[in-house]
């Protein structure tokens, strides 16, 4: 059994000490998996890390208990420490693709880990590699276990992963977002699995993750933790059901429900910039640059091919197809939302609506005008005004190394609509006003601020140009959950304000019921399904959306606070 | 994986083709050859008759295709200034270079390795700030100084080693070594060690970035986390997953290394291609200048097909198909 | 104060650490004392009027027999070995510089527009690097100087040894920026800041230099002062082996290689003294790169 009492971890740094974490209390029982939930900064992975004892330096553990049975961890030399490792605490990463040494077969790997701690000899340990991985799902094991890891899929990887954190028989295992890289499919394999080996081998886990979904769905207790302090702590249902802490509170508010559709998310009216502000000056830019035209999409037949890995000289390498035939109608005015896992295609269909790859065939048309397509599209075309981007990732969609003002002025000069410079940064600063941030935003340069806001400017950028279809790609997946709410409600206002037409790209179900009117769902670049969002939902026709809706963890309708 | 080597096998002629062409242009356009090969005596007919016999008067692309068929038949024309066989002048000159090439070679590995690793798993240690100071040091003094001071030392104040030549050499086929005698091993020292101390450095710098970043990785945390040994973790894990990207270097230096002997051979007056190349500049001997081009891209190239295969063998990406 | 330095973490890490600030004051004095040269110097090393033979091979002034006027002493001709260096630094800085600024501005020019079109740009771009990567820098730079031996009439080449030395040097440092620049850029074109911009239809040029420029400065700063070094290095190797620059205006490497001549006979000051300058220069420049690399890859610190 795992106990740690008012834990704290220290990062000393040049500044003067940062605390990690402190005042943390946890158990965790044999066979009990121990959900850890918080939002990014929140001392989660620091935590995991202190227990099992690789801190990155110059981190240590300033104060606290931190015992495991009748071992007490704190007191450990590094050799015994590493000794435990292992043995009796192990560790599943979040990237199966990274976490197994690229140059020795699965079988020198898990070999190598069985008699680090337990003196067999080499074919015993290599019966009991077999064995494990049969146990965990892996067929043709006594061949497969001669294979590099690169010569499996993701998922088979992570069960790899799995089998090497479980060969030694530990007490406990630290899972560090561990479905976080996986497809819905291969995250509920990789959940049974994890459960089943917590009910049958008594293991304990100690799950780290961001998505209350899959606490939700295996987690028998949740700590919940903010900037390195426990919330609250309790049995999942009552957490997740009856939060008593605010910030527990406020945090399940703002998880997009997968089963119905809500108007807003409620925010803490404390977290700041949250809602639009109306009636300034450019708002009315913007009515008046559109003149209440409602631009739709249309795409008929797309496909783009790729040249595909080249085998041979003689050989023209196989093509490869990103998209096949890709019908779709976004309506004037509406939002259509696109699903699809990683892998489908979403973001090769946003690049070739906006000109940066060229499909092999099919035609686009923006209300009644063909799009050309990739390099045939001038460089002055009008789309490159009316079709604006929101990207996924606002750490690298803002240049870091032009201020504020310089990003968001660009789309006023660079498209002649407005000429005095004077008059350019007045607008940009009401513009920032009107997606929730401070106008003295200016003069300041990206890395001054965070995700959420990042995204706000991003936001502000797209409307600078007064598009009148908007691509989201992603547009929340690389944020928190709260701040994922307050830009979701942010760009359901401005839709409602200006009329906007928006594909809505996301590989969360969830979140498009909450933003589309319409959806269709993609997979390996074939639409699988069309159709209205409700109608979507309520009664998917395709196998394979049927499986998706299936899939994705949720949590119970009983816990779900009544938005 | 034959696709990968074939690939590299044709970059590998491109490379050639184009220092071929580099050696022909100079060969062509840097002076007249008809008035370098004959005397001021010669008449202009004769002139003439000569350039057209040497097919001067063909058009370029013709001309360049007979100098690459003669250089792979392994005819190099001759030089200007000794006016004996190019072929000849640099056979008898390869030993002498190679043997000084590789010896530096290995020297800068058997102790750069080792002494990247040491630093790069003890980053904040005493010893790690006193070697990475002194190969800054070391990067930092050229060459010849290393050679000069080397000399002075060894040479003039303590009077241990020769400072210039080959010492004693031994003939084996038409292979000139100076591998086999003592004497030979004596004179070889200070021009290795010089020649070895800029790789060295690079190479220590090379292995310490690159092991620390492996360090750094998802694998190599996960096995800490599973508690393999620390020393299966440092030697089988991280510096394997170090030397894929090292061995690329070192294949690329090596061509740094029968460069840099230029400046090694004219300090020891080492009798090796270096030298010959030298004297050819000052005489403006365009042929031994060109020839001397083309063999040493040629080592480069083949060194580098050398680290493909290396490159193949160590990691099973390349080798290995997806099943 | 703190709040300052934590925004200029350069600037912060360079008050930290004693061996760049060494560094900097030894390169800041090596520098000045070349750039001022013609009014520091008590003799114009050019012109033969203003020293005389009697003074020659004058030991440093510690040294029995030394002249006090000449601090580290004379060469044979009667030279002050303060003002040869002097103006030797500033000879292998001007070459070194010149040709730095030519190489960056085309490797960088070039790399820049290979990782932005890619495909058949970049592949010959690329095979043109491999090709330069298959002959070493010191090999193309003599490679250079003989063709222009064989090319230009023997009166034009003393007048043009500087400019044939300084396009040889920088002929031979391009790949480096224009690898560097390229791999930077392919990284860059993957972000989506990149694409907004490409999107909304800007020029190529803009986006390359307003863009992507300026965030690819860091590597390219490194490469900037350890080619620096290479470049100084390089000058003075070629003028030890004597194709670079003749002995009535040397430079770093040709006072050294004069000075060999004295390595044997006791006066070791003529060969010591320019090497001591060298090699402190060309330390000081790599002490400053390495911290430079330091500030912008904090990972291997």
């Amino acid at each position: 059994m795992l106990v740690i009492k008012d834990l704290a971890v220290k990062f000393p740094s040049r500044f003067g000490e940062f605390t990690a974490i402190e005042d943390v209390d946890m158990t965790i029982k044999p066979g009990e998996i121990h959900g850890l939930v918080g939002e990014s900064g929140a001392g989660k992975s620091t935590l995991g890390a202190a227990v099992i004892g690789l801190l990155s330096s110059p981190g240590y553990i300033a104060n606290g208990e931190l015992s495991l049975g009748n071992t007490n961890l704190r007191n450990l030399t590094p050799d015994q420490a590493h000794e435990i490792r292992g043995d009796r605490i192990s560790m599943i990463f979040q990237d199966p693709q990274t976490s197994l040494n690229p140059l020795m077969t699965i079988e020198d790997q898990l070999i190598e880990t069985i008699q680090a701690h337990s003196n067999v000899s080499d074919s015993a340990a290599r019966k009991r590699a077999i064995d494990l991985l049969e146990e965990i799902g892996i067929k043709n094991a006594a061949e497969r276990i001669k294979a590099y890891p690169h010569q499996f899929s993701g998922g088979m990887r992570q069960r790899v992963v799995i089998a090497l954190a479980i060969c030694t028989d530990p007490e406990l295992i630290i899972a560090d977002e561990p479905t976080t890289a996986l497809d819905v499919a291969v995250q509920s394999q990789v959940l049974d699995l994890i459960r089943r080996l917590a009910r049958d081998r008594r293991i304990a886990f100690m799950l780290i993750t961001h998505d209350i979904g899959v606490i939700a769905q295996i987690a028998d207790r949740v700590t919940v933790m903010r900037k390195g302090k426990v919330m609250e702590t309790g049995d999942t249902p009552q957490v997740l059901g009856a939060p008593t802490h605010p910030y527990t509170q406020a945090l399940m508010d703002a998880v997009p429900p997968l089963d119905r559709r809500i108007a807003r998310f409620r925010v803490p009216e404390d977290a700041g910039a949250a809602g639009v502000v109306t009636g300034n000056t450019a708002e009315k830019w913007l009515l008046e640059g559109q003149q209440h035209v409602l631009t739709g999409l249309t795409l008929q037949d797309i496909c783009v091919r790729f040249a595909g890995p080249r085998t041979s000289l003689f050989r023209k390498p196989e093509p490869y197809a990103a998209l096949r035939d890709v019908n779709l109608e976004v309506r004037p005015g509406s939002i259509m939302g696109l699903v699809g896992e990683s892998g489908s295609g979403k973001s090769t269909l946003a690049k070739a609506i906006t000109g940066l790859n060229t499909p092999s065939s099919g035609v686009m048309r923006l209300g009644d005008e063909i799009l050309p397509a990739g390099k045939a599209r001038s460089r002055h075309h009008s789309s490159r005004q009316l079709v604006q981007m929101v990207f996924q990732d606002p750490y690298s969609s803002l240049n870091s190394r032009h201020r504020i003002g310089a990003i968001l002025t660009e789309p006023l000069w660079f498209y002649g609509f407005v000429q005095d410079a004077r008059e350019r940064a007045r607008l940009v600063a009401a513009m920032l006003e009107l997606v929730g941030m401070a106008p003295d935003a200016i003069d300041k340069y990206p890395h001054q601020f965070s995700g959420g806001q990042r995204q706000r400017i991003a936001v502000a950028r797209a409307l600078l140009a007064r598009p009148r279809f908007l691509i989201c790609d992603e547009p929340t997946s690389a944020l928190d959950v709260s701040i994922q709410a307050e830009i979701l409600n942010l760009l359901k206002d401005l839709q409602s304000m200006f009329g906007l037409t928006i594909l809505f790209i996301s590989h969360n179900l969830a979140v498009v019921r909450q933003m589309a009117d319409d959806m269709a769902v993609l997979r390996n670049g074939v639409i699988e399904e069309r159709g209205t969002t409700e109608d979507l939902f309520a009664r998917p026709k395709a196998k394979y959306t049927q499986k998706l809706l299936s899939l994705t963890p949720v949590m119970p309708r009983e816990w779900q606070s009544v938005g | 994986m034959v696709y990968f080597i074939l690939k590299r096998l044709v970059q590998s002629v491109f490379v050639m083709l184009a220092v071929a062409f580099l050696a022909f242009s100079l060969f062509r356009f840097v002076g007249d050859p008809i008035t370098q090969m004959t005397g001021v005596e010669t008449s202009v007919a004769d002139q003439e008759r000569l350039r057209e016999d040497l097919g001067l008067n063909d058009p370029f692309v013709f001309q360049f295709m007979r100098f690459t068929t003669d250089m792979l038949q392994g005819d190099f024309g001759f030089s200007y200034r000794t006016r004996q066989p190019v072929a000849e002048m640099i056979a008898d000159r390869i030993p002498a270079t190679l043997e000084l090439g590789i010896v530096a070679l290995l020297i800068s590995l058997a102790v750069g390795v080792p002494a990247g690793v040491y630093t790069a798993l003890r980053p904040k240690g005493f010893a790690t700030q006193a070697i990475l100071m002194t190969t800054l040091v070391g990067v930092s003094i050229p060459t010849f100084v290393i050679g000069i001071m080397l000399i002075f030392i060894f040479g003039v104040q303590l009077g241990w080693l020769p400072t210039f030549g080959r010492g004693g050499t031994v003939q084996i086929g038409g292979w000139e070594s100076s591998l086999f005698t003592i004497e030979g091993w004596r004179a070889l020292l200070l021009p290795a060690i010089t020649l070895g101390v800029y790789q060295l450095t690079l190479t220590m710098r090379l292995v310490r970035a690159e092991m620390m970043e492996v360090m750094r990785s998802d694998y190599i945390r996960f096995a800490m986390a599973r508690g393999v040994p620390m020393r299966k973790l440092h030697y089988r894990h991280a510096l394997a997953n170090t030397m894929v990207p090292v061995i690329t270097i070192i294949g690329l230096q090596f061509g740094g290394v029968i460069a840099f002997s230029i400046v090694t051979e004219s300090v020891f007056q080492w009798p090796g291609m270096g030298l010959l190349f030298l004297e050819s500049i000052r005489f403006v001997d365009i042929p031994v200048m060109g020839v001397y081009l083309v063999v040493i891209a040629f080592f480069f190239v083949l060194v580098n097909l050398i680290v493909d295969l290396l490159y193949v063998a160590i990691d099973p990406r390349l080798r290995v198909k997806d099943v | 104060m703190v709040a300052f330095l934590k925004r200029y973490e350069g600037l912060w890490l360079f008050v930290h650490s004693p061996a760049a600030i060494i560094a900097a004051i030894v390169a800041m004095l090596i520098v000045s004392g070349a750039a001022f040269a013609p009014w520091i110097a008590q003799v114009n090393p050019y012109d033969l009027s203003s020293f005389s033979l009697f003074d020659g091979l004058l030991p440093p002034f510690w040294q029995e027999g030394a002249n006090p006027q000449y601090l580290l002493g004379t060469d044979d001709q009667g030279r002050d070995m303060i003002s040869s260096i002097l103006y030797g630094v500033r000879l292998s800085l001007i070459i070194g510089l010149a040709a730095l600024a030519i190489a960056a501005v085309l490797g960088v020019g070039l790399g820049l527009a290979a990782g932005y079109y890619g495909g058949r740009f970049d592949a010959i771009v690329m095979r043109i690097a491999d090709v330069q990567l298959a002959l070493p820098a010191i090999l193309t730079a003599l490679l250079i100087d003989g063709i222009a031996r064989g090319i230009l009439p023997a009166s034009m080449q003393q007048d043009l040894r500087v400019a044939v030395l300084t396009v040889a040097i920088a002929l031979s440092l391009w790949v480096n920026f224009a690898r560097t620049a390229r791999a930077s850029t392919f990284v860059q074109m993957n972000k989506e800041y990149v694409q907004a911009a490409i999107m909304m239809g800007q020029r190529p040029s803009r986006v390359m230099f307003v863009h992507i420029l300026p965030n690819i400065l860091g590597p390219l700063l490194v490469i900037m002062t350890v080619d620096l070094a290479s470049a100084i290095l390089l000058e003075a190797t070629l003028s030890f082996l004597g194709i670079g620059l003749p002995a009535d205006s040397p430079s770093l490497g040709t006072l050294i290689r004069i000075g060999m001549q004295f390595l044997l006979s006791g006066e070791w000051w003529i060969l010591w003294f320019p090497t001591l300058f060298l090699v402190a220069l060309v330390v000081s420049i790599n002490i400053l790169g390495d911290f430079l690399r330091d500030v912008f890859n904090p990972r291997l610190r």
